[in-house]
Parts: C-alpha cells; sequence; structure tokens
C-alpha cells in the first residue's frame, strides 16, 4: 500500500465521519429546536453538509469506477432538490398562514398572507 | 469505518422519526418526512458499501427521486387541495353557486 492509498483512506474516513456527525446534528435540530422555521435551517445541514461530505468519502472509497459516476449523480440531484424542497415546505406554510413567533422589541408591520384561501390550523 | 456512520445515520433517522410523530404543525411532519427520506437514501448508499455490494446505489438514487417527486405531491395537495390539474378545479365562486 503507497503512501497515496493512505492518504486517500484517511481522507474517506474522515469525511464519512464527519458527513454522519453533520446528519445527526441536523437530525438533532429537526428534533429539539423550537419552532418551525428555525427546523428548516436544522434540515439544510443534514442535506447540504451531510449529503456533500458522505457523497464525498464514498466516491474517495470508490475509486475512478462506475459507482463514482452514480454516487456523483446522487449527489447533484440530492443538492438540487434538497433545497427545492425546502422552498416548497416553507412557501406552502408561508401560504397558509403559519407565522415565526416575533420577540417582545421586534413588533413590527406583519407581512399579509399571500393569498386569501387561507388554511386550516392544527 | 462504515458501520459507524451507519449506526450514526440510524440514530439520526429515529431522532427524526420521533419529530415526525410529535408532528405540532403540518409542516413540521412534511419536513421531517423529506429529511428521513435524505436519510434514506445515504443510509442505503453506506449499507451498500458495507455489505459490499455497491450496486445498491441504483436503488438509493430511485429513492432519492420517488422522496423528491413525493414531497411536491403532498404540499401540492395541500395547496390546492387537487393533485391532477389545477386549471380544470371549479373555483370557489362556482362551488358557491
Amino acid at each position: 500500500m503507497s503512501i497515496l492509498d493512505i492518504i486517500v483512506e484517511i481522507l474517506s474516513w474522515v469525511f464519512i465521519l464527519s458527513g454522519a456527525g453533520f446528519v445527526l446534528v441536523g437530525a438533532f435540530g429537526i428534533l429539539r429546536l423550537p419552532g418551525f422555521w428555525s427546523r428548516l435551517h436544522a434540515a439544510s445541514v443534514s442535506e447540504s453538509a451531510g449529503v456533500i461530505l458522505l457523497v464525498a468519502g464514498m466516491c474517495l472509497q470508490a475509486g475512478p469506477t462506475l459507482i463514482t459516476v452514480k454516487l456523483l449523480i446522487i449527489g447533484i440531484f440530492l443538492f438540487i432538490t434538497g433545497p427545492t424542497s425546502t422552498h416548497a415546505i416553507a412557501n406552502a406554510a408561508l401560504v397558509t398562514g403559519l407565522r415565526p413567533v416575533e420577540g417582545k422589541g421586534l413588533v413590527g408591520d406583519e407581512p399579509a398572507p399571500l393569498t386569501a384561501d387561507g388554511g386550516d390550523d392544527d | 469505518m462504515f458501520l459507524a456512520a451507519i449506526l450514526l445515520l440510524f440514530v439520526a433517522m429515529i431522532l427524526v422519526l420521533v419529530r415526525l410523530y410529535v408532528g405540532k404543525t403540518l409542516y413540521d411532519r412534511v419536513l421531517a418526512v423529506n429529511a428521513f427520506g435524505t436519510h434514506t437514501v445515504l443510509f442505503i448508499g453506506l449499507l451498500g458499501f458495507l455489505m459490499g455490494r455497491p450496486d445498491f446505489l441504483d436503488i438509493a438514487l430511485l429513492y432519492a427521486l420517488i422522496n423528491f417527486v413525493g414531497t411536491i405531491a403532498i404540499l401540492k395537495y395541500f395547496r390546492y387541495r387537487a393533485i391532477g390539474d389545477t386549471h380544470q378545479m371549479p373555483t370557489d365562486q362556482e362551488i358557491g353557486q
């Protein structure tokens, strides 16, 4: 095993373990953060940093084969659709009237709802 | 290495499932389902590497596609109360008449 193989192995270790750590942190944020709008931020952590690091680590582990191409396709797709899904969820929540909780000193003009059809609050 | 990453992902999936059960609002649950799908894609990929069969990546890619389409379909249903063509839907005035 040459020195290059050892370097690639260590890099893939670091990438995969730190990616899994980011995913765990994002999931913990989804569970524990207060309010819907702050949970959106936590979901973005695992969808950007976790996906990039895990896919990069698996690419280093696979070497220059067809597997790397598939991994890159999965990574690019998740990297595009993750923010798109988050934006769609936030847009749907905003349209149906969900608003962030404002602090005591932050009372100001609240933006009007985008549409009048409203939604059922549960 | 793969085993440790899979265990971390497994714990993360359980945490997201707890949020999916607790809920509070409807959109929290949709967010949890979407995050759970992303975690599942990464989980399947890592599982393929752990078992020495990276062909599982095809399944992971398919799961990513279905997850995205499913999330968008659910949100469209919440917004328009219909999954199909919304131009053919009766408007509120027509229903009221």
